[in-house]
């Protein structure tokens, strides 16, 4: 039956030629439709003697087969072609920008006062809070500094207009954040006052100060940490070293340089200033002043009711705007509160 | 403080090096804030005698000299200074000598002259800006004489910052007292010996205010001429401390007060009449000060004065015209201790300081006037010659130096560290203190210059500053520790920090001032806290609304070229308040100080994107924000006005009935006086409603299957829906689970004056799956209420 193989390659051929799925069913019917070539074919079949009948169609179904193979064949190829083109044309220009909001960020400072917030958190501090226009009594007589200190010219205090038009009386603008130690040493007495031995106070007070200063390393509004704590043997030992592994973990430096020198604060005795020096950077090998501390004058203790013969403790305040440029490497104070975007998205 | 090392190093002999004398200092406590040597480094300058000057044969304006260099050996040098004199002794650099700038001296032709060497300006040799011609030495310096050891050109100047405890150190005594402290090494001071009186003419003194001016001693020296040089040593001196000279007299006590720390004061004795007194001004005295200018005097000012008139603010400064000139020829020399208290903060009250009012503010030894007015005395009769008269001198009480107990196991327990009764003896001694030792205890009588010690912590600090900071250990802090709160009806600002971020907020930190015309604007606050002394006007006043500073930042980001602006700002608001004082807790009598959030949107809803349709941010984008921000709380929204804000645009923000702020589109009136190219959307709420946060209650959750319907009423136009939708929420069956609005529409179908509301209707059963007839009833009981109560139908 040699003569049925040209029907293999004529189907093989003519399913070739389709170019899609319904062009390919309708050349199938030519050959397996209900007068296609095989099925004539298969009628032909009742024509043949009999003992020829059987050889002749294993015949005419092994060409079927071949045939339905080859359509199969031809149909998964043409399914094929058809994914690849819908594939293709769905393709998309990956390096085209997203779509939808963007994110802000934090400003450079809040990222340090977290920071600063969340590792004296770890050994137990809590956070203080305090008013912005404050007493002269809280801001200067209370930290033990009365009226006409010489003390009081470090500070260029804003004050405020009376009603009048004059000075008011008694008030102003902090000019630091030590005046919520005071404050918050009151409360803690008086919230323990029924015990014998009040628990430690272990404070960090974040805030806004202000000062008549204004040039390129001065801002009238900046801000401050104060840290306070008071128990019944903390000494200016613990005060360094708390300072010290503050800063190393705030600067995430091991090897930077701390160093504890003497200074007047009128509201700690002993006093210290607080410098500090990277191990390498731009500022390599420079003594930077980072922070004033001292231990808490005894004065300051009467005046919030805490007797100094029982209790000691130490207090610090830290620049954190200084902290932030140093940590950054922001090179001009004023940036941080000129509200420039390109300035502040580069902390997000 | 500025003074000349080689000063200091004239009364301590230490065997420090420069930089280790700065250091030390510094470790101190008396922070060297700036050194500087008074030459840069050179070589081989000598002292030149100008033998003979002739004219240059081949240059008009060079001479050739003859000059003698020492032993004898004359060179020639070309020189072309206008001051070279033949018998001038001046700086001559010698062949080989490298000036600064590296400059290298070689023997030279100059135009066809041979030169060795070079005579120099001051500015030549760094000494000084004066390049007008060769600096003129002393005519008995010797030829040959090296240059820098005559003029001590190896000298620096030191400045030290001296904090305000620190009085006893405004002198070059008193920091060398320190630094034989800290070294060990000794300190030696010359004899002052009284000099002989050789006139008889005094001048009573009186102290008329005692506890001001409890000490005052003066005399008169007559014969003097004011006009006699100041000699070299004393102006390179003072000069080297950062004081110029001025004339003998002026420069003598100048030099007395950083030699010893006592402020003098000298007067012109023809210029006084009767007695010289202390008292306090009188109401309405005025006084025309040295430095021209006129005070009327407060009742707290303390005078010198004398019969007729007051002649000088103690201790502050003299007044012209009682002052010594040129032409006096009687002094009278005031070396007086005033107190601490008498003077502190009065020449800041006038707006000036002297270098007086600074050391008596701080406080002067009271025992040191009558020595140091001998030693004035002493240096005007060598300079300016003259008969000293006898001293007059006042006393009334003296401040006291109580004794100060130390005991050793307070410093143990203040400084952490274990001292020895004999370490602290050792310390205090190095210190020259006054002190008797009671078993373990120290009872230390402080000197009458040092105002800072009165209590036991003053010493403990003395004995930590000896001891050195830096050998105090750092130890890990220890503490009986307990958990800090971690309230969860509280939510952190952080974190609400942290979510305006993720939504596109950049936040910024703005002045706590502003200009006065922004609270008017952005508050209606036309009575705000003001400033006493602001640094500008435009930073004149406490803000009570963060907006004028958002809308601050928003300009000068569109002057940058922003063209969209997202911001944030925390921070204090300060309003005037009626409420009564505490002392303690937070508050302050007579202002609110509330702290605030404040959100700006400003340009596109979204971040400009090739594939979405731009759109302005209008008021329901920065609700989406604020009602994210509040979750899980919700706010409601009621029309409202504010100063600030479009009045058809603003909405009141309540939580739970309490008004906590404004939301809204800037009023267009500001817009344009702002002149901002769209209206941004701001809004400010108080924070303390913000970090309210409430603990989650557990509720079933329903295993049935919700049945979900759409209502869509016709109501009036004007109807806000909260309205609608509190009546619905009111009126509801149990089975509504939820009510939302999902469309609004108006336009074809809709009659004019009425809009479509559509809801979405979320029923529930949590027991049982709810049927259809109930689910039917349910919905015909709300549209049955809408239309009672609202007149709304149900949209055909």
């Amino acid at each position: 039956m040699h003569t049925l193989d040209p029907i293999i390659q004529e189907a093989e051929a003519a399913f070739a030629a389709t170019a899609d799925a319904d062009a390919l069913e309708q050349v199938k019917a030519r050959f397996l439709g209900k007068s296609g070539r095989i099925t004539e074919l298969m009628k032909g079949l009742s024509a043949l003697p009999h003992e020829e009948r059987k050889a002749a169609g294993a015949k005419i179904n092994a060409v079927k087969a071949a045939v339905e193979a080859a359509l199969n064949a031809r149909r998964e190829a043409i399914r094929r072609q058809a994914l690849e083109a819908r594939l293709a044309e769905e393709a998309l220009d990956v390096t085209l920008p997203g779509r939808g909001e963007t994110r802000g960020g934090l400003h450079p400072v809040t990222r340090t006062l977290e920071r600063i917030e969340a590792l004296f958190a770890s050994i137990g501090f809590e956070v203080a809070d305090g008013p912005e226009i404050e007493t002269d009594f809280f801001n200067f007589t209370a930290l033990n500094t009365p009226a006409d200190h010489p003390a009081r010219s470090m500070h260029d205090t804003f004050y405020l207009q009376d009603e009048a038009g004059g000075v008011a009386e008694g008030i102003l603008l902090r000019t630091h954040t030590s005046p919520i130690q005071a404050r918050y040493m009151q409360a803690h007495v008086a919230k323990y006052a029924h015990l014998e031995t009040m628990p430690e106070i272990r404070i960090i007070a974040p805030g806004r100060v202000y000062r008549v200063d204004s040039d390129a390393t001065h801002s009238p509004m900046f801000h401050q940490v104060e840290g306070l704590w008071i128990g019944e043997n903390v000494s200016f030992a613990d005060l360094k070293g708390v300072v010290a592994d503050f800063l190393r973990r705030f600067f995430e430096s091991d090897d930077l340089q701390v160093r504890f020198r003497p200074s007047f604060f009128p509201f700690t005795e002993p006093s210290a200033e607080i410098d500090v020096a990277f191990m390498g950077g731009a500022l390599k090998g420079r003594w930077l002043e980072i922070a004033g501390c001292g231990m808490v004058h005894p004065n300051v203790l009467r005046h919030a009711g805490i007797d100094p013969e029982k209790y000691t403790g130490f207090a610090f305040g830290f620049g954190p705007d200084r902290l932030t440029m140093l940590r950054y490497g922001v090179n001009d104070l004023r940036l941080f509160f000129d509200g420039d975007l390109r300035f502040l998205r580069q902390f997000v | 403080m500025k003074f000349s090392e080689s000063w200091l190093r004239s009364f301590v002999a230490t065997e420090c090096s420069g930089d280790e004398l700065s250091h030390l200092l510094t470790m101190a406590g008396l922070e060297v804030e700036e050194d500087e040597a008074v030459a840069p480094p050179f070589t081989q300058v000598v002292v030149g005698h100008v033998l003979e000057v002739s004219k240059h044969p081949n240059a008009d304006r060079l001479n050739v000299c003859r000059v003698d260099i020492g032993n004898g050996t004359v060179q020639q040098i070309v020189c072309g200074a206008p001051n070279v004199a033949v018998g001038m002794k001046v700086p001559c650099a010698l062949p080989g000598a490298v000036l600064p700038g590296n400059f290298v001296i070689k023997v030279a032709k100059v135009r066809g002259i041979e030169s060795s060497g070079m005579l120099c300006s001051a500015k030549e040799l760094g000494i000084d800006e004066d390049a007008s011609g060769l600096l003129p030495l002393a005519a008995d310096a010797v030829a040959g004489d090296d240059l820098r050891r005559l003029l001590d050109l190896d000298d620096r100047m030191l400045t030290l910052k001296l904090t305000p405890n620190r009085a006893d150190c405004l002198s070059l005594t008193g920091i060398a007292r320190e630094v034989a402290a800290l070294t060990g090494a000794r300190a030696v001071f010359p004899e002052i010996a009284p000099v002989a009186v050789t006139s008889e003419v005094t001048r009573p003194v009186a102290l008329e205010a005692p506890a001001a001016c409890p000490r005052y001693c003066g005399r008169v020296i007559s014969g003097v001429d004011a006009r006699a040089a100041s000699p070299e040593w004393m102006v390179r001196r003072l000069q080297r401390s950062g004081i110029r000279s001025i004339s003998a007299l002026v420069d003598i006590t100048n030099y007395v007060m950083l030699e010893l720390g006592q402020p003098l004061h000298a007067f012109d004795n023809a210029r006084l009449a009767g007695t010289v007194r202390a008292r306090m001004a009188r109401p309405g005295e005025k006084l025309l000060l040295l430095n021209e200018q006129t005070l009327e005097l407060a009742a707290d000012v303390l005078v010198i004065a004398d019969d007729e008139k007051p002649l000088a603010m103690a201790g502050i400064m003299g007044g012209e015209e009682s002052g010594i000139t040129l032409e006096t020829r009687e002094l009278f020399l005031e070396s007086a201790f005033f107190a601490p208290a008498a003077i502190a903060g009065r020449a800041r009250r006038y707006g000036f300081a002297s270098d007086a009012s600074h050391r008596f503010e701080r406080g002067v030894d009271f025992e040191l006037a009558r020595r140091a007015l001998e030693r004035a005395s002493e240096l005007v009769i060598a300079i300016c010659g003259g008969q000293a008269g006898p001293v007059s001198e006042a006393v009334a009480e003296l401040p006291q130096r109580t004794p100060v107990r130390l005991r050793s196991a307070r410093v143990a327990r203040v400084l952490g560290v274990d001292f020895t009764p004999d370490a602290i003896a050792g310390l205090l001694t190095r210190l020259a203190l006054d002190c008797q030792r009671e078993g373990d205890d120290f009872v230390v009588t402080p000197p009458s210059y040092r105002f800072d010690i009165e209590i036991e912590e003053d010493l403990i600090e003395e004995i930590a500053r000896l001891h050195g900071y830096d050998n105090i250990p750092s130890l890990p802090p220890r503490a009986r520790l307990s958990m800090l709160p971690q309230s969860e009806d509280a939510r952190a600002l952080s974190r609400l920090r942290q979510t305006l971020a993720d939504r596109g907020f950049q936040e910024v930190i703005n002045f706590a001032f502003v200009e006065e015309a922004r609270e008017a604007d952005f508050a209606a606050n036309a009575n705000p806290v003001r400033l006493a002394n602001p640094i500008a006007s435009q930073l004149a006043v406490m803000r009570s609304t963060l907006l004028g500073g958002l809308v601050g930042t928003l300009q000068a980001n569109l002057r940058r070229r922003q063209n969209r602006v997202r911001i944030f700002e925390t921070g204090r608001c300060f309003l005037r308040s009626e409420q009564t004082s505490t002392r303690t807790g937070t508050q302050v009598e007579g202002f609110e100080q509330p702290w605030r959030l404040g959100l700006l949107a400003f340009g596109g809803a979204t971040p400009e994107q090739w594939g979405s349709p731009a759109r302005a941010v209008d008021f329901f984008d920065l609700k989406g924000d604020l009602e994210a921000l509040l979750l899980p709380a919700v706010a409601r929204f009621e029309k409202a006005t504010h100063p600030a804000l479009h009045p058809g645009r603003c909405a009141r923000v309540l939580l739970d009935g309490e008004a906590i702020g404004f939301i809204g589109e800037l009023h267009p009136q500001w817009v344009q006086q702002y002149e901002l190219p769209q209206a941004p959307v701001v809004c400010e709420l108080e924070l303390a409603a913000l970090t309210r946060a409430r603990l989650p209650q557990f509720a079933e959750v329903s295993k049935q299957p919700p049945a979900i319907r759409d209502l869509a009423l016709v109501v009036d136009h004007e109807l806000p829906l909260q309205a609608l939708l509190d009546g619905l929420h009111a009126h509801r069956p149990a089975l509504v689970q939820d009510i939302r609005l999902f469309d609004i529409y108006t336009g074809k179908g809709v009659a004019a004056g009425k809009k479509s509301l559509a809801f979405r209707i979320v029923m529930q059963d949590t027991q049982k799956t709810l049927q259809d007839a109930e689910v039917d009833a349910a919905m015909q009981q709300l549209i049955d209420y809408a239309h009672q109560a609202f007149s709304a139908q149900l949209r055909a």
